[in-house]
């Protein structure tokens, strides 16, 4: 997996709460066995008419956010069913960074197995941020080393992750692999239950 | 005498496979449900790395979300049958059982899982679904996980888990004649919101809820992740030992009489203390309907729609809510012209379900214009359903009686509801698009459900009197 350290990039702001994995990728991508290429499906029923065209309304289609990769948006995203396909499509669009109020748990965890950082502020910090990306292009720096976001402007916040995730992240860890070294110990445990 | 644990810290504990500090615990998985859709990307990962699946006889596959209910053999969507077929060959190269479209014990993931005794007190439970909490009705510590989780429980048999937080939902008196265990999660949700479990595991408690069947309690554990909780489970009692006794999977002889012991110590202590309590009376519960595309969004059937200049908090999420639904502020429930009910999903598609809507439908007919359909749990529900004529009941009155599978739940399959029409739905979630593209889903109970064709619109189904208990 990718690790990730430090980002910096364009803030894409929806401010919308409870977006659930549904919107985020609808059911009908969710036929794929691959992996790969859920991008274009992002937000597929808002971002597409009923003729497949872009629509020109909303936001994530606006020019002024081609290119973003931290998306910000209300509480509890990415609530609702456990689709990793979900951070498959955000991590496939260019995002590598989701902030939020709060994310529901099944997402959280989905995010670090793909490389994306999921990043929990303040409301008011998280209002701070998409204030100001919806009335202008907003560049901002997340640093998981030391747990801050921050911008040119001198506007910052702090968050918490934990000492696992964060080291998962940072050295884009393969948690199977760091599992498999406990294998003696999951042996022990199948043969003291049997 | 120890420390007193709830039934939550119980199961965790015997499963804590290593501990150390600044890690989650690794923790063993003793039951791995798969099913088509959220797999074959772990399954490609295993092979990539040149891996195996540790302990295939504790891993279980079926295929629901994408089976086609009318004709089985006509998959008409070249990549759905894909992606049956993956899992198909995916089960035969790594060695795990399969349930597939022609079986007969095939059926929804979290119907077939009980049915066949394969859910048992004190597990713990995962599979790639969100509504795998179902299986805590049984007091096991069930939860959905994403594909790469899956990938990681296939090679390891287990899983890095914190701790998790523990809440009550205790619920206090009972339940009134023609409401429902679907109206009292509705209604927990509506009044605590979406997100109230997050970050928790939770236990249901009180005297409505040892009241319930396990099938009712099966409905209620199904949607705790609707209210943000990854698992909700309900501690075992005798009822829950009856109906695990004798199925294929569950113990036998002395074994099935120490697990009963084990299972039903498993219980939370008395004096055991949560993180958290919330509490609701069941008594002032009544049939409840969605009005909006989450399932707090939902009312009394006597109620009307909010205005979303007067609501307290995300006036925008009501009104976008409201458009989205083709509704108007204040407007009354029964009002809502339906177009399609649906009866089933893994919330509410077991037999006694299709027992209590049937008992509705009996001798009458569904309304003009509505197209109204019962999609069974499993190939066993189906079977048992038509053994006791209830598919009979349905078609008579003008259902379509379908095979198993997931359906109009999520419409992957050919089953959806067409843009802007209404749908009375027994399912769990009404997103956005759940049912089809622009598809407005109303979530309620079966009752409600058979009321609701019956009439065109919502009716409390309280006015009828043949209201089946239990
Ligand atoms: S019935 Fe619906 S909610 Fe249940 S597993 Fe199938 S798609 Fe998911």
């Amino acid at each position: 997996m990718e690790a990730f350290v430090k980002h910096t990039g364009l803030v894409y702001p929806l401010n919308r709460s409870n977006i659930d994995t549904d919107q985020i990728i609808p059911k009908q991508f969710l036929k794929r066995i691959e992996r790969k290429g859920f991008g274009k499906f992002l937000f597929y029923n808002w971002r597409y008419d009923d003729d497949g065209n872009l629509r020109e309304d909303f936001s994530l289609n606006y020019p002024e956010y081609d290119n973003a990769s931290i998306m910000v948006a209300g509480e509890n995203f990415g609530c609702g069913s456990s689709r990793e396909h979900a951070p498959w499509a955000i991590q496939d669009y260019g995002f590598r960074v989701v902030i939020a109020p709060s994310f529901a748990d099944i997402f959280y965890s989905n995010c670090f197995k793909n490389g994306i950082l999921p990043v929990p502020l303040a409301e008011e910090e998280v209002q701070q941020i998409i204030e100001h990306a919806e009335k202008e292009q907003y560049h901002i720096t997340v640093d998981l080393e030391s747990q801050e976001v921050y911008a040119e402007d001198g506007w910052s916040a702090s968050f918490e992750i934990s000492e696992y995730h964060k080291n998962m992240l940072l050295n884009g860890w393969d948690e199977i692999s760091v599992t498999l070294t406990y294998e003696d110990a999951i042996t022990a445990f199948e043969q003291n239950k049997a | 005498m120890s420390q007193p644990k709830t039934i939550i810290e119980k199961i965790w504990d015997k499963h804590v496979v290593h501990q150390e500090e600044g890690k989650p615990d690794l923790l063993y998985i003793d039951l791995h449900l798969v099913h088509e859709v959220t797999s074959p990307q772990a399954f490609e990962g295993l092979r990539m790395a040149g891996r195996s699946v540790r302990r295939p006889e504790l891993t279980f596959a079926t295929m629901d979300h994408n089976v086609p209910t009318i004709h089985r053999n006509v998959i008409k969507d070249a990549i759905s049958k894909k992606q049956m077929e993956t899992l198909k060959e995916n089960c035969e190269d790594f060695g795990v059982s399969l349930a597939d479209i022609h079986h007969p014990d095939q059926g929804i993931v979290h119907v077939i899982g009980p049915e066949l005794g394969l859910t048992q007190p004190g597990k713990t439970i995962v599979c790639g679904d969100s509504h795998t909490s179902t299986h805590g009705a049984f007091g096991a510590l069930a939860f959905g996980i994403g594909t790469s989780e899956v990938e990681h429980v296939l090679s390891t048999q287990t899983l890095w888990q914190a701790p998790p937080k523990t809440l009550q939902v205790k619920v206090n008196g009972n339940l009134r004649t023609g409401v429902t265990a679907k109206d009292l999660i509705l209604a927990i949700i509506a009044k605590f919101g979406v997100r109230f479990g997050t970050g928790y595991v939770m236990e249901y408690t009180g005297e409505a809820i040892r009241n319930l069947s396990m099938e009712e309690r099966m409905t209620i554990c199904n949607m705790s992740i609707e209210a943000g909780a990854r698992a909700g489970l309900i501690s075992p009692d005798e009822k829950t030992v009856d109906f695990v006794e004798g199925r294929r999977h569950a113990p036998e002889g002395e074994d099935f009489e120490r697990a009963k012991e084990e299972w039903l110590a498993l219980a939370t202590d008395e004096g055991a203390t949560y993180d958290s309590t919330v509490e609701i009376n069941a008594d002032e519960i009544e049939p409840q309907v969605s009005w909006g595309t989450n399932p707090s969004q939902c009312v009394p059937v006597s109620a009307t729609v909010p205005d979303p200049e007067e609501v307290e908090e995300d006036a925008d999420g009501v009104r976008r809510a409201l458009e989205y639904m083709g509704l108007k502020p204040n407007q009354s429930i029964e009002s809502i012209e339906l177009q399609h009910v649906f009866i089933g999903s893994c919330t509410n598609s077991r037999v006694a379900d299709l027992r209590k809507a049937a008992s509705i439908i009996e001798g009458r007919k569904v309304h003009e214009g509505i197209r109204a359909m019962v999609v069974p749990g499993s190939f066993t529900v189906k079977k048992e359903a038509e053994e006791e004529g209830l598919d009979k009941i349905f078609t008579d009155a003008g259902f379509e009686w379908r095979s198993a599978g997931c359906s109009m739940c999520l419409g992957m399959n050919d089953d959806i509801v067409p843009p802007g029409e209404h749908c009375a739905s027994t399912s769990n979630r009404n997103f956005e698009g759940r049912q089809g593209n622009g598809a407005r889903t109303h979530l309620v109970s079966p009752e409600m459900a058979a009321a609701a064709a019956i009439e065109g619109h919502f009716v409390d189904v309280r006015k009828y009197d043949q209201l089946v208990k239990g």
